[in-house]
């Protein structure tokens, strides 16, 4: 069994803050990180390596900095990681990604030659696009079954069965054959820490696989801004919209002024 | 593929420094230099004043499709337990406007089973068509049937624009219809207009946690399709209107679905309905404990408010998961939002900012939150919010 | 020069920040009131190595046995967080675990490193007695041949995790004369008979740290755990203390850093006058003396690290880190008290624990004035 888990190198967005004055990013001091829900993948994908007999395999498509994400994974305890970079990639929308992810996953089982089976397993969605949309994208051009925002996943030899969380009081259980793919959701574990013994493996024994466009075999107009439908028209800050009326007095009077003005709105 | 900088027109004055989300340009002896970390997101062209940023294109030809093949808008329904989600006819009014503007018609979409008796009450919502897949199956939600049935209909149709509740159903079709039909989609979007000039459709969408907004269009292909997140548009009002109605019996063969539902867990725990709800009342750190919720919780009771929080309050424990109000969180629109103790991040603004009147009580006179709310309230909310219920209270009885 | 960091040093820097964030800090109010290390923190320090930080993988360590540098930014970030936990690993490995990895026989390594790499058994060193302080030639507890065994009568006080330590670096006077040619290093397993734990110190500061009092009736141990030559115990103390300081330095750093950002922190929130404090220059002027003194102490520290990876002599660059570290903490603490006014002074505020923390970096491992006279010693002995 093999187990691949897509990651994502992306900026830090907690500790991201809007300058006031000039209503521009502060980005000073914000750090590139592990997308934090790929740790969930991970975590789930470590546990049933213990579980069972399984090789995990991380991937992501970056620049060759997001390196540094494939050796965290490492850490924490990852067989293998492999990163597609190329300039050719850069600028890819979902689309030209998940084609990507795609043959870089095909490429893995066809020169493991075994007849193994496989389970592909996503974070639900990044900090800093937020789309979601890589993981489903990624099951139809490998043509297998998906399941999204999973919270809870039991796996056997040829199957697996899910608790897919699709409303806030709502689990669907659903049983679907492998070859599959999952995306799960933020809370359902708590990831491990890569721990010093792990960072030093990460570092000393362990090597990052390099795939490019043309290892891959990538038609040319499916990868990077080519392969893209979609395109950046504008980047804008949310304006705001605010009345601002500072309501002022004793706090008798200031709720006394709210609910005068509540009353003229016709809220109340 | 790359950004170019003409260097005769660069004057160095980093605007697009500011503008780069990744910290992939800067200054080189006053001229605007791109790392090699650029993703290529554009960013920086439309915040360039000089015009010196390009996108240079490679010389690769892309299949170019007739994009004027492509007509109507479609917004495809979800439902659960045969109702019809919400976020539907919400997005029915919007595509409303849309189709006015392009001149064509508004057609609802619906994948169900037993929904006969009731199309003639949802053609009250401004849809000039309706097209109702029936089969007993499309009872419940299967992932790879809606891909299936929606992309043959899309195919056969040529729809130029799909709208799609971004919920944890239709973001789990949308993506996978968009790959099949090789067409650009942009999730969660909160905006959707229409360029007078090209008639794209221009996607806006928070990004990078909230912190900003992107305007996404998908120029050279069809259709274009966006999941738009429930509570951003209103549930237009009903009217009298001819509808045309298409129902189409669908012949699924078993080996149809490759996925079985075992069975559905409902967690009858007192449901929270923000999305809905017409006051809220929503606390942040500033509440300081569990405990002192009780205050808000009274404060609710005695406006008939629904209670939420901030990511904070409910990673402390304070709140139950289902009451976070923000980008991870719910998006809602009340007519009455009062925002207790929450400095206003961005992430908690982009969820509450359409509501109609926000009021916020916070002790820091520098909170963001004042920024965004009607009327502010600087001082201590254990001291404003009980005088608050009893005035409240008062002008209840008064009633 | 290059002062940049390895890829691996980067990520054990992000790694360790992130850990003591969500596992040390939320407790670290809680056990300076207790006087204890948290046990979930205990075994969570267990599972992520950092009991095994300078020991190599062979026996059971993590492998930082060539990288000081590394080892310094583990004990930084750990001590950024708590630094009562800072001293406890820095002493744990620095001058117990390391000692044994580099002086011990191949059989003494088999018998004492697993424990201590694994965190089962915690180390401790042991010089200081009522009369032998920074007058570290003046120890009383006596070791007397007997047989294939040594008999230990004595008392020793001021042992940094003593009360809970598994095992002891002792030094003990193997001779007749107060003479610094007569003390031999020990390695004494807690479990040994007549080995008891007396006074438990209430302290200032590092209180989550145990301090005790040990107490040493005809502890018998045999020849073999010996630490290094007979008779070369002064020499051997002094070199354990010698590398012991550059995890002290590392540990002042990382207390010194904390109290910087909380510094700045605060100076950005508090709002007096109309204004954030930090837009006054009073306020300006401690920062940036503040940071300038945490930067040398990190340079100090980084440097030491790396001569002693280079396999240099670096004795007197790790009295000067200590010496720089120790006094870097104590200003940025103190600054840090002033800068937070009244708030300084309460127990809501972490800048009091760093101050109270602060002062003992000055003190154990060698006082100032002990840095102070090893440096000179050296100057004037060697030259310039």
């Amino acid at each position: 069994m093999k187990i691949f888990v897509c990651t994502k190198q992306v900026p830090g967005i907690s500790e991201v803050k809007i300058d006031p004055k000039t209503n521009t990013l502060i980005r000073e001091g914000v750090e590139s990180i592990l997308n934090p829900n790929d740790r969930n993948a991970l975590e789930m994908a470590l546990v049933l390596k213990e579980e069972q007999k399984a090789e995990v395999i991380a991937l992501t498509m970056g620049p060759p900095q997001a390196e540094e994400i494939l050796r965290e994974a490492l850490a924490m305890g990852v067989d293998k990681v492999v990163l597609l970079s190329d300039r050719a990639f850069a600028g890819a929308d979902t689309l030209a990604t998940s084609y990507t992810l795609a043959l870089a996953i095909k490429k893995i089982l066809k020169e493991s030659d075994s007849e193994e089976n496989y389970l592909i397993i996503c974070g639900s969605q990044a900090v800093d696009g937020d789309t979601g949309q890589v993981p489903p994208e990624l099951a139809e051009e490998l043509g297998i079954p998906q399941i999204t925002y999973v919270q809870k996943l039991e796996l056997s030899e040829d199957k697996i069965v899910v608790e897919r969380k699709f409303r806030a009081t709502e689990i669907v259980v659903i049983e679907t054959k492998l070859p599959a793919l999952i995306s799960v959701l933020t809370d359902i574990n708590k990831p491990r820490f890569p721990t010093m013994m792990g960072i030093m493996k990460a570092y000393e024994n362990s090597n990052v696989i390099y795939f490019d466009s043309k290892n891959l075999n990538a038609d040319i107009s499916k990868i990077g801004l080519n392969g893209s439908m979609t395109e950046v028209k504008k980047i804008f800050f949310p304006e705001r919209n605010g009345k601002r009326i500072i309501l002022e007095g004793s706090p008798e009077e200031v709720v006394k002024k709210l609910c005068h003005h509540l009353q003229e709105d016709k809220i109340l | 593929m790359s950004i170019k900088i003409d260097h005769e027109l660069c004057t160095g004055c980093a605007s697009c420094v500011e503008s780069c989300m990744y910290g992939a340009i800067e200054l080189n002896n006053n001229i605007a230099k791109v790392l090699p970390n650029c993703t290529l997101c554009g960013a920086c062209i439309e915040a360039c004043p000089e015009e010196a940023i390009s996108l240079e294109r490679g010389d690769i030809k892309t299949k170019k499709i007739d994009i004027s093949q492509y007509k109507g808008v479609w917004v495809i329904a979800e439902h659960y337990k045969n109702k019809i989600h919400n976020v539907a006819f919400q997005l029915l009014r919007k595509g409303r406007e849309l189709a006015d503007l392009l001149q064509v018609n508004l057609t609802l979409v619906i994948l169900g089973a037993n929904f006969d008796d009731k199309l003639e009450e949802f053609s009250q919502y401004g849809m000039d068509e309706i097209l109702y897949v029936r089969a007993p199956i499309l009872k419940d939600y299967y992932s790879d049937l809606y891909v299936k049935v929606i992309s043959e209909l899309v195919v056969q149709n040529n729809p130029e624009i799909i709208l799609i509740g971004a919920t944890p159903t239709g973001r789990d079709f949308a993506p996978r219809i968009a790959k099949r039909l090789n067409a650009g989609l942009t999730a969660d979007c909160t905006g959707l207009e229409i360029n007078p000039e090209t008639k794209n459709l221009l996607q806006t969408r928070p990004t990078y946690g909230g912190n900003i907004l992107a305007t996404i269009q998908t120029p050279s292909s069809r259709p274009q399709m966006a999941t738009v997140r429930p509570g951003i548009f209103k549930i237009p009002e009903k009217v009298q209107k001819d509808v045309k109605i298409r129902t189409i019996e669908y012949q699924f063969k078993e080996k149809d679905s490759v996925t079985k539902i075992v069975k559905v867990i409902s967690k009858t725990k007192n449901t929270v309905n923000l999305e809905d709800a017409k006051y809220i009342v929503a606390g942040g750190r500033g509440v300081g404990s569990k405990e002192n919720f009780k205050l808000l919780k009274d404060l609710a009771n005695v406006l008939g408010a629904e209670l939420g929080g901030s990511r904070i309050t409910i990673e402390l424990n304070w709140l139950d998961p289902d009451r976070q109000i923000g980008q991870t969180g719910k998006t809602v629109n009340p007519k009455l939002y009062i925002a207790c103790g929450i400095s206003g991040a961005i992430q908690h603004i982009v969820g509450m900012q359409n509501s109609d009147i926000i009021v916020a009580i916070n002790k820091d006179p520098n909170a963001p939150i004042f920024h965004w709310a009607h009327y502010g309230i600087i001082g201590d909310l254990n001291e404003i919010i009980p005088i608050l219920i009893q005035e409240f209270k008062k002008l209840k009885s008064e009633e | 020069m290059d002062f940049s960091l390895t890829e691996k040093q980067k990520m054990l820097r992000k790694i360790t920040r992130k850990f003591a964030e969500e596992y040390l800090v939320p407790v670290a109010k809680e056990s300076d009131e207790k006087q204890e290390l948290n046990k979930t923190a205990f075994k969570k320090m267990q599972e992520m190595n950092y009991f095994g930080a300078c020991l190599p993988v062979k026996y059971g360590g993590a492998g930082l046995e060539n990288d000081t540098i590394g080892f310094c930014i583990v004990i930084e970030e750990i001590s950024r967080a708590d630094a009562g936990w800072g001293i406890t690993i820095a002493v744990h490995n620095g001058v117990a675990a390391y000692p044994i990895y580099k002086y011990g026989t191949e059989e003494q390594k088999q018998t004492f490193l697993e424990d201590l790499a694994n965190g089962n058994k915690v180390g401790s060193f042991c010089l200081t007695e009522p009369n032998a302080g920074s007058d570290a030639a003046g120890v009383q507890l006596t070791a007397v041949k007997d047989g294939d065994e040594y008999i230990l009568n004595g008392t020793k006080i001021f042992s940094t995790s003593g009360g809970i330590a598994g095992t002891l670096l002792v030094v003990a006077k193997t001779g007749d004369k107060d003479s610094r040619r007569e003390m031999t290093v020990f390695i004494v397993d807690s479990k040994t008979p007549g080995y008891s734990v007396g006074v438990k110190e209430d302290k200032l500061g590092v209180r989550a740290s145990n301090t005790s009092e040990l107490v040493f009736e005809d502890v018998r141990v045999p020849q073999e755990n010996i630490l290094g030559q007979y008779g070369d115990g002064f020499k051997m103390a002094m070199r354990i203390l010698d590398f012991g300081r550059i995890g002290i330095a590392a540990q002042c750093l990382g207390l010194g850093q904390a109290a910087l950002e909380a510094s700045v922190k605060y100076s950005n929130e508090r709002v007096q006058f109309g204004k954030p404090i930090g837009r006054f220059q009073g306020i300006q002027w401690k920062l940036a003396d503040m940071a300038c003194a945490v930067e040398s102490a990190r340079l100090f520290t980084y440097k030491a690290a790396f001569i002693h990876d280079k396999g240099e002599d670096f004795g007197t660059a790790s009295s000067m880190a200590k010496l720089v570290a120790s006094e870097a903490a104590m200003q940025a603490a103190h600054d840090a008290v002033q800068i937070h006014g009244g708030y300084g002074l309460m127990k809501a505020y972490p800048v009091e624990r760093y101050f109270r923390d602060a002062k003992m970096g000055e003190i154990y491992e060698g006082t100032s004035e002990v840095q102070r006279m090893v440096i000179a010693g050296n100057l004037l002995r060697k030259g310039v």
